[in-house]
Protein backbone atom coordinates (compact mmCIF):
# COMPACT_ATOMS: atom_id res chain seq x y z
CA UNK A 1 0.00 0.00 0.00
CA UNK A 2 2.52 2.34 0.85
CA UNK A 3 3.85 4.12 -1.68
CA UNK A 4 7.12 4.60 -0.49
CA UNK A 5 8.71 2.03 0.58
CA UNK A 6 12.58 1.94 2.40
CA UNK A 7 14.84 0.86 0.46
CA UNK A 8 17.49 -1.28 2.71
CA UNK A 9 17.56 -2.70 5.41
CA UNK A 10 17.08 -0.02 8.36
CA UNK A 11 19.32 0.74 10.82
CA UNK A 12 21.15 4.54 10.94
CA UNK A 13 23.42 5.17 8.28
CA UNK A 14 27.07 6.02 9.24
CA UNK A 15 27.57 9.86 9.69
CA UNK A 16 30.56 11.22 7.83
CA UNK A 17 33.47 12.01 9.35
CA UNK A 18 35.45 13.44 6.58
CA UNK A 19 34.60 16.96 7.29
CA UNK A 20 35.90 16.61 11.12
CA UNK A 21 39.49 17.01 9.96
CA UNK A 22 38.51 20.01 8.06
CA UNK A 23 36.62 21.69 10.47
CA UNK A 24 39.39 20.41 13.23
CA UNK A 25 42.03 21.91 10.95
CA UNK A 26 40.18 25.22 10.46
CA UNK A 27 40.62 25.36 14.40
CA UNK A 28 43.97 24.73 14.56
CA UNK A 29 44.85 27.53 11.93
CA UNK A 30 42.65 29.77 14.19
CA UNK A 31 44.97 29.11 17.23
CA UNK A 32 48.32 29.74 15.27
CA UNK A 33 47.31 33.02 13.90
CA UNK A 34 45.85 34.08 17.06
CA UNK A 35 49.14 32.92 19.10
CA UNK A 36 52.22 33.38 19.72
CA UNK A 37 54.71 30.71 21.01
CA UNK A 38 55.60 30.14 24.96
CA UNK A 39 59.68 31.74 25.30
CA UNK A 40 59.84 31.52 29.10
CA UNK A 41 58.77 29.07 30.91
CA UNK A 42 57.14 31.34 33.92
CA UNK A 43 59.21 30.63 37.69
CA UNK A 44 56.99 33.33 39.97
CA UNK A 45 53.53 33.44 40.67
CA UNK A 46 52.28 36.77 38.73
CA UNK A 47 49.19 38.59 39.41
CA UNK A 48 48.98 41.44 37.56
CA UNK A 49 48.01 45.39 39.03
CA UNK A 50 44.94 46.37 37.11
CA UNK A 51 44.43 49.61 34.99
CA UNK A 52 42.35 51.37 32.25
CA UNK A 53 44.30 53.48 30.22
CA UNK A 54 46.38 50.21 28.74
CA UNK A 55 47.62 50.45 25.31
CA UNK A 56 48.93 47.14 23.72
CA UNK A 57 52.38 46.77 23.10
CA UNK A 58 52.75 46.94 19.05
CA UNK A 59 55.42 44.72 18.06
CA UNK A 60 55.61 41.67 20.69
CA UNK A 61 59.05 40.50 19.02
CA UNK A 62 61.12 43.92 20.28
CA UNK A 63 60.04 43.75 23.76
CA UNK A 64 62.17 42.58 26.63
CA UNK A 65 60.42 41.00 29.91
CA UNK A 66 61.12 41.17 33.16
CA UNK A 67 59.41 38.93 35.60
CA UNK A 68 59.60 39.96 39.48
CA UNK A 69 57.23 38.21 41.61
CA UNK A 70 57.38 35.10 44.09
CA UNK A 71 59.03 32.07 43.57
CA UNK A 72 56.12 29.10 42.35
CA UNK A 73 55.13 26.87 45.33
CA UNK A 74 57.43 24.26 44.29
CA UNK A 75 60.64 26.33 43.68
CA UNK A 76 60.02 28.22 47.08
CA UNK A 77 61.99 25.08 48.77
CA UNK A 78 64.96 26.38 46.96
CA UNK A 79 64.00 29.80 46.23
CA UNK A 80 62.81 31.23 49.62
CA UNK A 81 59.29 33.39 49.14
CA UNK A 82 60.81 36.49 49.11
CA UNK A 83 60.56 38.67 45.56
CA UNK A 84 62.55 37.86 43.01
CA UNK A 85 63.39 38.92 39.29
CA UNK A 86 63.53 36.31 36.94
CA UNK A 87 65.29 37.28 33.43
CA UNK A 88 65.04 33.88 30.51
CA UNK A 89 64.67 31.14 32.33
CA UNK A 90 66.25 31.61 35.89
CA UNK A 91 66.07 33.84 39.26
CA UNK A 92 68.83 36.84 38.76
CA UNK A 93 69.85 40.03 40.79
CA UNK A 94 69.95 43.21 39.79
CA UNK A 95 73.69 43.03 38.79
CA UNK A 96 72.26 40.76 35.91
CA UNK A 97 69.62 43.08 34.07
CA UNK A 98 72.17 45.02 32.53
CA UNK A 99 74.01 41.75 30.84
CA UNK A 100 70.06 40.74 29.83
CA UNK A 101 69.45 44.13 28.02
CA UNK A 102 72.29 43.85 26.31
CA UNK A 103 72.53 40.19 24.81
CA UNK A 104 68.25 41.19 24.22
CA UNK A 105 69.16 44.38 21.96
CA UNK A 106 72.42 42.15 20.57
CA UNK A 107 69.39 39.73 19.44
CA UNK A 108 67.67 42.70 17.33
CA UNK A 109 68.42 44.39 14.33
CA UNK A 110 70.42 47.31 14.12
CA UNK A 111 67.36 49.56 12.94
CA UNK A 112 65.12 47.81 15.77
CA UNK A 113 67.45 48.51 18.50
CA UNK A 114 65.83 51.92 19.59
CA UNK A 115 62.16 50.60 19.46
CA UNK A 116 62.95 48.01 22.18
CA UNK A 117 60.70 48.22 25.05
CA UNK A 118 61.59 46.44 28.37
CA UNK A 119 58.00 44.98 29.71
CA UNK A 120 57.94 44.42 33.53
CA UNK A 121 55.26 41.69 34.48
CA UNK A 122 55.49 42.37 38.21
CA UNK A 123 52.86 40.71 40.92
CA UNK A 124 51.01 43.31 42.67
CA UNK A 125 52.06 42.99 45.77
CA UNK A 126 55.86 43.24 44.96
CA UNK A 127 57.19 46.34 46.76
CA UNK A 128 58.15 48.94 45.08
CA UNK A 129 62.20 48.96 46.02
CA UNK A 130 62.87 46.44 43.74
CA UNK A 131 61.20 48.14 40.72
CA UNK A 132 62.96 51.24 41.67
CA UNK A 133 66.08 49.36 41.74
CA UNK A 134 65.31 47.65 38.66
CA UNK A 135 64.03 50.88 36.97
CA UNK A 136 67.37 52.55 37.72
CA UNK A 137 69.54 49.69 36.06
CA UNK A 138 67.33 50.26 32.89
CA UNK A 139 68.28 53.98 32.98
CA UNK A 140 71.85 52.97 32.89
CA UNK A 141 71.60 50.82 30.60
CA UNK A 142 69.69 53.34 28.67
CA UNK A 143 67.21 51.07 28.11
CA UNK A 144 64.07 54.11 28.30
CA UNK A 145 61.09 52.56 26.77
CA UNK A 146 59.19 50.29 28.99
CA UNK A 147 55.63 49.30 29.87
CA UNK A 148 54.05 48.13 33.16
CA UNK A 149 52.40 45.42 32.55
CA UNK A 150 49.08 44.95 33.47
CA UNK A 151 44.85 43.54 33.23
CA UNK A 152 42.67 45.64 31.96
CA UNK A 153 39.94 46.94 34.83
CA UNK A 154 36.85 48.18 33.74
CA UNK A 155 36.67 52.08 33.25
CA UNK A 156 35.73 53.71 36.66
CA UNK A 157 33.16 56.66 36.19
CA UNK B 1 41.91 -5.23 -12.47
CA UNK B 2 38.59 -3.69 -12.51
CA UNK B 3 38.43 -3.10 -9.34
CA UNK B 4 36.98 0.24 -8.86
CA UNK B 5 39.60 2.41 -6.72
CA UNK B 6 39.11 2.12 -2.99
CA UNK B 7 38.55 5.53 -0.80
CA UNK B 8 41.36 6.15 1.28
CA UNK B 9 40.21 5.86 5.38
CA UNK B 10 39.96 9.24 6.39
CA UNK B 11 38.75 8.78 9.59
CA UNK B 12 41.79 8.99 11.15
CA UNK B 13 43.02 12.55 10.33
CA UNK B 14 40.60 13.52 12.54
CA UNK B 15 42.60 12.39 15.40
CA UNK B 16 46.11 13.77 13.84
CA UNK B 17 44.43 16.97 13.67
CA UNK B 18 43.70 17.05 16.72
CA UNK B 19 46.34 16.13 18.44
CA UNK B 20 48.70 18.95 16.71
CA UNK B 21 45.76 21.55 17.80
CA UNK B 22 46.02 20.18 21.36
CA UNK B 23 49.68 20.27 21.00
CA UNK B 24 49.47 24.09 19.58
CA UNK B 25 46.99 24.75 22.60
CA UNK B 26 49.89 23.80 25.13
CA UNK B 27 52.34 25.39 23.90
CA UNK B 28 51.57 29.13 22.78
CA UNK B 29 50.01 31.85 24.78
CA UNK B 30 46.79 33.79 24.05
CA UNK B 31 47.74 36.51 26.82
CA UNK B 32 48.43 40.14 25.12
CA UNK B 33 50.90 42.26 25.92
CA UNK B 34 49.12 45.49 27.71
CA UNK B 35 50.31 47.79 29.82
CA UNK B 36 51.47 51.40 30.84
CA UNK B 37 53.95 52.40 28.39
CA UNK B 38 56.23 55.05 29.85
CA UNK B 39 59.84 56.80 28.94
CA UNK B 40 62.16 56.56 31.91
CA UNK B 41 64.08 59.43 31.89
CA UNK B 42 67.96 59.46 31.07
CA UNK B 43 70.34 59.00 33.16
CA UNK B 44 71.75 61.62 34.61
CA UNK B 45 75.48 63.22 33.00
CA UNK B 46 77.81 63.09 36.24
CA UNK B 47 79.32 66.44 35.43
CA UNK B 48 76.21 67.80 35.32
CA UNK B 49 75.44 70.48 38.46
CA UNK B 50 72.94 68.49 40.41
CA UNK B 51 69.95 71.33 40.16
CA UNK B 52 70.63 73.40 37.44
CA UNK B 53 67.10 72.60 35.95
CA UNK B 54 64.99 74.58 38.80
CA UNK B 55 61.23 74.37 38.17
CA UNK B 56 59.26 76.88 39.91
CA UNK B 57 57.30 75.77 42.57
CA UNK B 58 53.73 76.47 40.67
CA UNK B 59 54.55 74.37 37.90
CA UNK B 60 55.15 71.49 40.16
CA UNK B 61 52.87 69.07 41.52
CA UNK B 62 54.56 66.32 43.96
CA UNK B 63 52.63 63.86 44.38
CA UNK B 64 54.12 61.30 46.94
CA UNK B 65 53.27 57.57 47.94
CA UNK B 66 54.74 56.27 51.40
CA UNK B 67 55.16 52.74 52.56
CA UNK B 68 51.55 52.44 53.70
CA UNK B 69 50.14 53.48 50.27
CA UNK B 70 48.86 56.36 51.43
CA UNK B 71 48.90 58.96 49.31
CA UNK B 72 50.10 62.71 49.36
CA UNK B 73 49.23 64.87 46.50
CA UNK B 74 49.52 68.75 46.26
CA UNK B 75 49.99 69.33 49.83
CA UNK B 76 47.23 67.13 50.66
CA UNK B 77 46.50 63.50 51.63
CA UNK B 78 43.93 62.34 49.39
CA UNK B 79 42.37 59.03 47.99
CA UNK B 80 43.66 57.43 45.03
CA UNK B 81 39.84 58.19 43.09
CA UNK B 82 40.61 61.79 43.63
CA UNK B 83 43.78 62.13 41.99
CA UNK B 84 42.82 62.48 38.29
CA UNK B 85 40.11 65.44 39.39
CA UNK B 86 43.17 66.85 40.89
CA UNK B 87 45.57 66.18 38.80
CA UNK B 88 43.29 67.91 35.71
CA UNK B 89 42.57 70.66 37.85
CA UNK B 90 46.18 70.73 38.13
CA UNK B 91 47.23 70.64 34.36
CA UNK B 92 44.31 72.83 32.91
CA UNK B 93 44.58 75.65 35.56
CA UNK B 94 41.15 76.97 33.62
CA UNK B 95 41.08 80.09 36.31
CA UNK B 96 44.64 81.45 35.63
CA UNK B 97 44.97 80.90 39.47
CA UNK B 98 48.67 82.33 40.89
CA UNK B 99 49.19 79.16 42.10
CA UNK B 100 48.70 76.39 39.56
CA UNK B 101 51.22 76.43 36.38
CA UNK B 102 51.50 79.00 34.22
CA UNK B 103 51.20 78.43 30.83
CA UNK B 104 53.48 79.26 27.76
CA UNK B 105 52.80 80.10 23.87
CA UNK B 106 54.51 77.87 21.52
CA UNK B 107 53.77 77.25 18.18
CA UNK B 108 52.86 73.76 17.25
CA UNK B 109 53.85 72.94 13.63
CA UNK B 110 50.61 71.99 11.41
CA UNK B 111 48.38 74.04 13.79
CA UNK B 112 49.27 77.32 15.24
CA UNK B 113 50.61 78.49 18.57
CA UNK B 114 48.61 76.98 21.66
CA UNK B 115 49.19 78.00 25.18
CA UNK B 116 50.84 74.68 26.16
CA UNK B 117 50.80 74.20 30.17
CA UNK B 118 54.44 73.89 31.97
CA UNK B 119 52.86 71.89 34.83
CA UNK B 120 54.58 68.73 35.86
CA UNK B 121 53.54 66.06 37.57
CA UNK B 122 56.34 64.78 40.14
CA UNK B 123 55.68 61.58 41.18
CA UNK B 124 57.40 59.62 44.12
CA UNK B 125 57.50 56.65 46.15
CA UNK B 126 58.88 54.57 48.99
CA UNK B 127 60.61 51.72 49.05
CA UNK B 128 58.05 49.93 50.80
CA UNK B 129 55.33 51.11 48.64
CA UNK B 130 53.33 48.36 46.69
CA UNK B 131 53.50 47.98 43.29
CA UNK B 132 49.75 47.82 42.59
CA UNK B 133 49.15 50.93 44.47
CA UNK B 134 52.04 52.70 42.40
CA UNK B 135 50.36 51.54 39.15
CA UNK B 136 47.08 52.82 40.57
CA UNK B 137 48.43 56.25 40.60
CA UNK B 138 50.23 56.14 37.24
CA UNK B 139 47.24 54.67 35.66
CA UNK B 140 45.18 57.94 37.49
CA UNK B 141 48.18 60.95 36.55
CA UNK B 142 47.45 59.02 32.39
CA UNK B 143 44.19 59.27 32.89
CA UNK B 144 44.15 62.66 33.33
CA UNK B 145 45.77 63.12 30.91
CA UNK B 146 44.68 61.31 28.52
CA UNK B 147 41.00 62.67 29.63
CA UNK B 148 42.37 66.42 28.58
CA UNK B 149 44.03 65.23 25.47
CA UNK B 150 40.10 64.05 24.29
CA UNK B 151 38.56 66.81 25.19
CA UNK B 152 41.22 69.13 23.25
CA UNK B 153 41.14 66.37 20.06
CA UNK B 154 36.99 66.66 20.24
CA UNK B 155 37.32 70.78 20.45
CA UNK B 156 40.04 70.64 17.56
CA UNK B 157 39.39 68.20 15.46
CA UNK B 158 35.75 66.22 16.08
CA UNK B 159 37.30 63.22 16.88
CA UNK B 160 38.96 61.59 20.21
CA UNK B 161 42.58 61.20 20.46
CA UNK B 162 42.82 57.39 19.49
CA UNK B 163 40.66 58.40 16.63
CA UNK B 164 42.96 60.46 15.13
CA UNK B 165 45.48 60.19 12.26
CA UNK B 166 49.62 60.35 13.16
CA UNK B 167 49.69 63.87 12.67
CA UNK B 168 46.90 65.19 14.45
CA UNK B 169 47.84 62.76 17.00
CA UNK B 170 51.53 64.45 17.43
CA UNK B 171 50.05 67.91 17.62
CA UNK B 172 47.48 66.70 20.50
CA UNK B 173 50.72 65.24 21.88
CA UNK B 174 52.45 68.54 21.87
CA UNK B 175 49.72 70.89 22.59
CA UNK B 176 48.69 68.51 26.07
CA UNK B 177 52.63 66.78 27.04
CA UNK B 178 52.61 64.29 29.46
CA UNK B 179 54.62 65.93 32.18
CA UNK B 180 55.20 62.77 34.50
CA UNK B 181 58.39 62.87 36.11
CA UNK B 182 59.36 59.20 37.96
CA UNK B 183 61.73 61.38 40.35
CA UNK B 184 65.06 59.88 41.17
CA UNK B 185 64.76 57.41 44.07
CA UNK B 186 65.19 58.94 47.42
CA UNK B 187 66.88 56.56 48.90
CA UNK B 188 68.26 54.32 46.35
CA UNK B 189 70.64 53.01 48.73
CA UNK B 190 70.60 49.43 47.56
CA UNK B 191 70.94 47.76 50.37
CA UNK B 192 73.11 44.59 50.40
Amino acid sequence: MAKFSRKGKGGTPELSTSSLADIVFMILLFFMVTTSMRQTERMVVIKMPEASEIAKLERKDLSAYIFVGTPMPNLQAQYGNDSRIQLNDSFKTIDDIRDFIAAERENLSEADRQYMTVSIKADETVRMGIISDIKQELRRTSALKIMYAARRSAPVQ
Amino acid sequence: MARPAQQLPSSSLADIAFMVLIFFLLVSTMDQDLGLQRRLPPMPDPNQKADDVQIKRRNMMIVRLNENDRLLAGGSQIDVSMLKDKAMEFLLNNGNDENLPEREVKTIEGFGSYPVSKGVISLQNHRGTSYDAYLKVQNELVKAVNIIRDEFAMTNFGKIYINLDEEKQRIVRDAIPQNISEAEPKDTGRKK
